[in-house]
């Protein structure tokens, strides 16, 4: 199996949804276009970026287009701050400042524009983060789809952590903050009114705090990563590949939610590849992990943490694998692109 | 992962295993005849631990897989019209066509829609009395009755703009093609509870007792699939050749009548092309006369189609459970979820993505 489809590129080729699910095919847009264009690419991609010359900043940028505008346990205003937060917090650093950027179609109604903007300075300030500019725009009706918020955050590192995804190594512990699953299925079904809407909420919150109770663990936190677009199954092949390590995961201990896992079954959805906003993976040196454990289920965004599997002593470097129910193995493969409901 | 721990409860998973092996004593070929539980199988890694020599052979139960090419490549040309919005589920839009599939159509600016039901289809027709709403139904006993009902009720509502593309296609006539192939390797088959759920097992009587081969209706959670072969092995072993019902908590042995009922009134039985099998006498269902006037087919003449399938592409084989996608020179390279060659590398259920979402590869170069 090649990860590089050999198929010949047709040069009418156009931009898909997929390209945007954060699985295979934005891979693929990144590297072909993206990153040789603006000349990045060099190293992991991370959630956020060291600051040249100031190694102790970080800064991350996100833009965020989901629909419907608001969904049972958030909204765009919300999920905006805290994806960036938890961008930031995944180097290992505390927000400093955010900068707000709306792109805002003719006919949104302002009492929409208000709520989202309430909920957004209302995180901002759960978290302790300032919103110190911003831009707004307004474009013509169908040039957009209702509002697009994007946000920019600057954070300083938690002195003793340095996690990346390229730092996960033979024998860490992986961990998992929480159940997973929530946010995709909770926004697919409010969108498409499939009536799953009165049992599952977005799992949205900021995940910093998580990370300040993991840094008195130092350099025994490896890598930290939330997994949002593309799930679990997109995080663990982006840190096994940028790692050069073999992850393997056992399916009874990754937390499925039961109104999320009725929701995938009726959807023929995987919960390892819906996107999440809540929880994070670490991977942890295998001798500090019960300490984490600990130091994350002492804070209620984490009272749910689990050690869901282990980096393999040795193992094809790049692969994922999932020990099933039934005590077979399959590899976990990155995701393609979006994920289509099947049939029946 | 903990939900439905009763169908998937690893305890009792090794138990029937045990049981299994210690039933077994030659090496059965059983097929599951639908792609959810294929698709189960392979991801739970269930085929594998079958005792030595027994083998799962996956069958044609993938209404995407099965849909013919012709019929996709009338729903593009009849989507790339202007006023026209067409819709389907999810796992249709990527099925490749002739030349392109449903999502590239819709990235180059036609109006084509995933919906999670037809009913939404004909709710889309009433709220757009200016377009043309064309649903395209496909997929087996299961999605039949959901889709007489949207006609019956667009019918009800007087709907002018709302159509269908029925590929709707029948088990038991593939069951028995199969049977009838003399290189057949199938000595049981697990049926699809969810099509028994619709139909009863009562069908399924007169196949088991014809070609003496035993029929477990049986479900789609892992305990299901391996219970549903245990069942099987136990009759194969003591000559039995019977229908059994493994998925009791679901299906009646004269299945749900209300819906009988709903698809006898807008269906009939028709012949019916399976993509990679050829057409198959008596196993497809139609619009019937009454309510030809939802028959998109008829409502656009498509002219000048000519499908064409990849030479390389053994989809046929697939569906017949006569190979396996690690026997195809394109799996994994030329053909992948990305750049599908074959419909049954397209849907979640079809037997090829099954293996490649497992990892699955290639045995030799």
């Amino acid at each position: 199996m090649t990860i590089e489809c050999p198929a010949p590129r047709h040069e009418d080729e156009v931009v898909l949804l997929g390209h945007g699910a954060g699985g295979r095919l934005t891979a693929e847009l990144l590297d072909r276009l993206i990153l040789p264009a603006t000349g990045g690419g060099h190293g992991p991609l991370e959630d956020a970026a060291l600051l040249p010359d100031h190694r102790d900043l970080v800064i991350s940028t996100d833009g965020f287009v989901v629909s419907p505008l608001f969904f049972p346990g958030g909204d765009i205003g919300c999920l905006a701050v805290h994806g960036t937060v938890n961008d930031l917090a995944m180097r290992g650093a505390q927000p400093l400042a955010l900068t707000v950027s709306l792109v805002i179609e003719e006919g949104l109604p302002l009492a929409d524009l208000r709520a989202v903007m309430q909920s957004l300075g209302k995180a901002a300030r759960d978290v302790g983060v300032p919103v110190v500019t911003g831009d707004t725009k307004v474009v013509g009706r169908g040039a957009a789809d209702k509002l697009f918020v994007t946000t920019t955050g600057v954070g300083r590192r938690h002195s003793a952590l340095h996690p990346s995804a390229a730092l996960a190594r033979p024998g860490d512990a992986v961990l998992l903050s929480g159940p997973v699953g929530l946010h995709g299925t909770t926004v697919l079904s409010t969108r498409e009114g499939l009536g799953f809407e009165s049992d599952i909420a977005s799992d949205t919150r900021p995940l910093h705090r998580l990370v300040a109770a993991l840094a008195p663990l130092g350099p025994a936190v490896h890598t930290l990563r939330d997994p949002t677009r593309g799930g679990l199954a997109a995080a663990l092949n982006e840190i096994a590949h940028a790692s050069s390590v073999a992850v393997e995961i056992d399916e009874r201990a990754v937390p499925v939610p039961g109104p999320v896992a009725s929701a995938c079954d009726l959807l023929g959805l995987d919960p390892l590849v819906v996107a999440n906003e809540g929880c994070l993976t670490a991977f942890v040196a295998p001798d500090a992990a019960e300490d984490a454990l600990t130091a994350l289920r002492s804070l209620p965004e984490g009272a749910q943490a689990v050690r869901v599997g282990e980096v393999l002593p040795d193992g094809p470097a790049g692969r994922v694998t999932l020990r099933t129910l039934v005590g077979a193995r399959r590899i976990v493969d990155m995701p393609l692109g979006e994920q289509l409901p099947r049939i029946c | 992962m903990k939900y439905l721990d009763e169908y998937r409860d690893p305890a009792l998973a090794r138990h029937l295993l045990d049981e299994l092996r210690a039933t077994a004593t030659r090496p059965w070929r059983i097929m599951e005849v639908c792609g959810g539980q294929t698709h189960t199988l392979v991801r739970q890694g269930i085929d594998e631990l079958l005792p030595a020599g027994m083998r799962m052979i996956h069958g044609p139960g993938c209404p995407v897989c099965v849909t013919p090419l012709e019929t996709l490549d009338r729903a593009m040309a009849i989507a790339a019209r202007p006023g026209v919005t067409l819709t389907s589920f999810g796992d249709m839009l990527r099925v490749p066509g002739t030349g392109t599939d449903l999502l590239s159509l819709r990235a180059r600016g036609a109006d084509v829609r995933v919906v999670y039901a037809p009913m939404d289809a004909v709710r889309l027709a009433a709220r757009h009395p200016d377009r043309e709403v064309v649903f395209l139904a496909v997929g087996f006993e299961t999605t039949a009755p959901a889709n007489a009902t949207a006609v019956l009720h667009a019918a009800r509502l007087g709907l002018t703009n709302f159509s269908m593309l029925v590929s709707h296609v029948l088990v038991p006539p593939a069951m028995t093609t199969l049977l009838d192939d003399p290189d057949c390797e199938v000595q049981a088959f697990l049926a699809a509870g969810h099509v028994c759920a619709v139909t009863g097992w009562r069908a399924y009587e007169p196949i088991a007792a014809r070609y003496r081969v035993p029929i477990v209706v049986t479900g789609f959670e892992p305990l299901d699939l391996l219970e549903g072969v245990l069942m099987a092995v136990t009759q194969l072993e003591s000559g039995r050749h019977e229908v059994a019902n493994q998925y009791a908590r679901a299906v009646r042995r004269t299945g749900n009548t209300a819906a009988q009922d709903a698809v006898r009134t807008v269906f009939q039985v028709t012949d019916r092309a399976w993509r990679g099998i050829g057409t198959l006498p008596a196993s497809g269902l139609e619009l019937t006369e009454e309510y030809t006037r939802f028959d998109a087919a008829r409502r656009f003449a498509v002219r000048d189609l000519s499908p064409a399938e990849d030479p390389s592409c053994i989809a046929g084989a697939i569906l017949t459970g006569a190979r396996l996608p690690t026997d195809c020179a394109a799996y994994g390279t030329r053909c992948t979820p990305r750049h599908p060659l074959g419909a049954p590398m397209v849907s979640s259920e079809g037997t090829c993505a099954a293996y490649h979402a497992a990892g699955r590869v290639r045995s030799q170069p």
